[in-house]
């Protein structure tokens, strides 16, 4: 696949529809591949990377990159894609501007699950029949793919590119993924159960501010957590009080246009599995205000844009579930 | 001056009332002299659509033990359609607060009219006591904002 993508995106250059191709390029590791621009057929030819590994969501990118001239090709992933939709129903991307290529999704790996099996020292990961072959520092090593698949991926919402000018590969299905397991599982602990786990996960918080920066739904020009006389302005929290409030204004903050693209718990150098904060208010908008998926079309009004005269009272959460 | 022992836990309640319907529904419980609890602190909002969500929480960072939202009936907003936003809004709000293990009762969402007098003081009455048997807000506090 990768051969393919780079040779259509040479082609694409060679004949003027696009003047830069925004993809990803090997990083200092194997698995640290960046998202990057490239401008000329040798870049692409030299760095140019789409592996396993590159699972880095592009359309955030393309906010900044449709401000310039020209226009800009850009390779999206089906999860992808939902973000760029929204982003273009947003009026913060300029659909004109971009040439997308939809490509076929995962499943990426996490690198930090191969990690954790105490492989270090890596220097190249190749998937043969669903096996991985790693190659160490201190020898070769292998686990099974299945293990070091990302949890994203694991409960993959969508195979199916909603915007896209061509495709290389096939496109898929919207699929019946349970990604709110996790979530009911939690919904049924005590309080108590819900405060301790929310406590252990939000306290390895550092506020580096990474799941902020790469979300795609967080593209205001001035964040309200960069405001210093909001008090949580970015700095490491003194107290659990900040914790909470900063992760729970930023998951309000996309609430009804969060695509749950799991970039947030992806870039977390903590691991806080963040991508549940946003998925328990899909899950609320889905059962209170009727099935919505962020990113869909680029018509359908937000839930939090609109208002039905006899949608539920707000007290009516504090009846349901476990206490 | 002396000092109760047995003094009984007395929570900081803040309310948040729109200017057009509860903040004059807080007015005409006073005229009509009837009582609510002193723990009860109004803030008045232009609409109850105004109330951010940091509102609340700020509220709760700052030692509230209890955060009652109030506002025109649904359909009868000053505004027209303000308060069916806020709805939305605070429903998420809650359930998030709930998800995050945030005892449930020191939360609420109540509609009381201009007309309403004697409904806002049985909702304070009600709201203050059940904040009272949660105890201290600790769960959602600042350290660094409390009083000794």
């Amino acid at each position: 696949m990768q051969e393919a993508m780079i040779k259509r995106a040479k082609e694409l250059l060679a004949d003027g529809t696009v003047d830069r191709v925004i993809g990803w390029k090997k990083g200092e590791f194997v698995y640290d591949h960046t998202p990057a621009v490239f401008t000329s057929a040798q870049d692409i030819e030299e760095n140019f990377v789409c592996d396993e590994l590159t699972s880095a969501n592009l359309s955030k990118y393309l906010v900044k990159e449709t401000v310039r001239e020209g226009k800009v090709l850009a390779f999206l992933k089906p999860c992808d894609t939902y973000s760029f939709n929204q982003l273009v129903k947003e009026h913060r991307i300029d659909r004109e501007k971009v040439y997308v290529i939809g490509i076929p999704g995962g499943p990426k790996l996490d690198i930090e699950k191969i990690k954790a099996k105490g492989i270090t020292g890596i220097l190249s990961v190749k998937n043969e029949n669903y096996t991985l072959k790693i190659d160490t520092l201190y020898g070769a090593s292998e686990m099974p793919f299945y293990e070091a698949v990302s949890e994203k991926c694991a409960n993959c919402k969508s195979k199916k590119h909603v915007v896209y000018d061509e495709l290389i590969g096939e496109d898929g299905d919207v699929l019946d993924s349970g990604r709110f397991e996790t979530v009911e599982k939690l919904e049924n602990m005590t309080a108590q159960e819900r405060y301790d786990f929310w406590r252990s996960e939000l306290s390895k918080c550092i506020r580096c501010n990474a799941c902020r920066n790469v979300c795609p739904a967080c593209t205001c020009e001035k964040c309200v957590f960069d405001n210093p006389s909001s008090g949580v302005e970015n700095k490491a929290a003194a107290d659990s009080f900040e914790e909470n409030m900063f992760h729970i204004i930023r998951a309000f903050h996309v609430a009804g246009r969060c695509t749950d693209c799991g970039e947030c718990s992806r870039v977390c150098p903590q691991n806080i599995p963040l991508h549940l904060l946003n998925r328990k208010f899909i899950k609320d908008i889905n059962e209170l205000y009727g099935t919505y998926q962020a990113g869909e079309n680029t018509t359908d009004k937000a839930p939090l844009n609109d208002y039905k005269m006899d949608d539920c009272e707000a007290n009516v959460v504090h009846e349901r579930g476990v206490e | 001056m002396q000092v109760n022992e047995n003094k009984e836990f007395q929570p900081l309640i803040v309310a948040f009332c729109c200017n057009w319907c509860s903040y004059a529904g807080a007015d005409l419980s006073g005229t009509n002299r009837l009582n609510y609890p002193t723990n009860v602190k109004i803030i008045r909002v232009p609409c109850s659509c105004r109330v951010n969500p940091m509102f609340i929480l700020r509220a709760f960072q700052r030692g509230a033990d209890g955060v009652i939202l109030c506002g025109c009936h649904p359909g009868d907003c000053h505004y027209t359609s303000g308060n069916y936003f806020t709805r939305r809004r605070m429903t998420l709000l809650f359930g998030m607060l709930d998800f995050l293990g945030i005892e449930r009762d020191r939360t609420r969402v109540e509609w009381v009219s201009a007309a309403e007098g004697a409904k806002f003081a049985a909702t304070m009455n009600e709201f203050t006591e059940a904040v009272k048997k949660l105890g201290p807000n600790r769960r959602l506090e600042d350290l660094r904002c409390r009083k000794q």
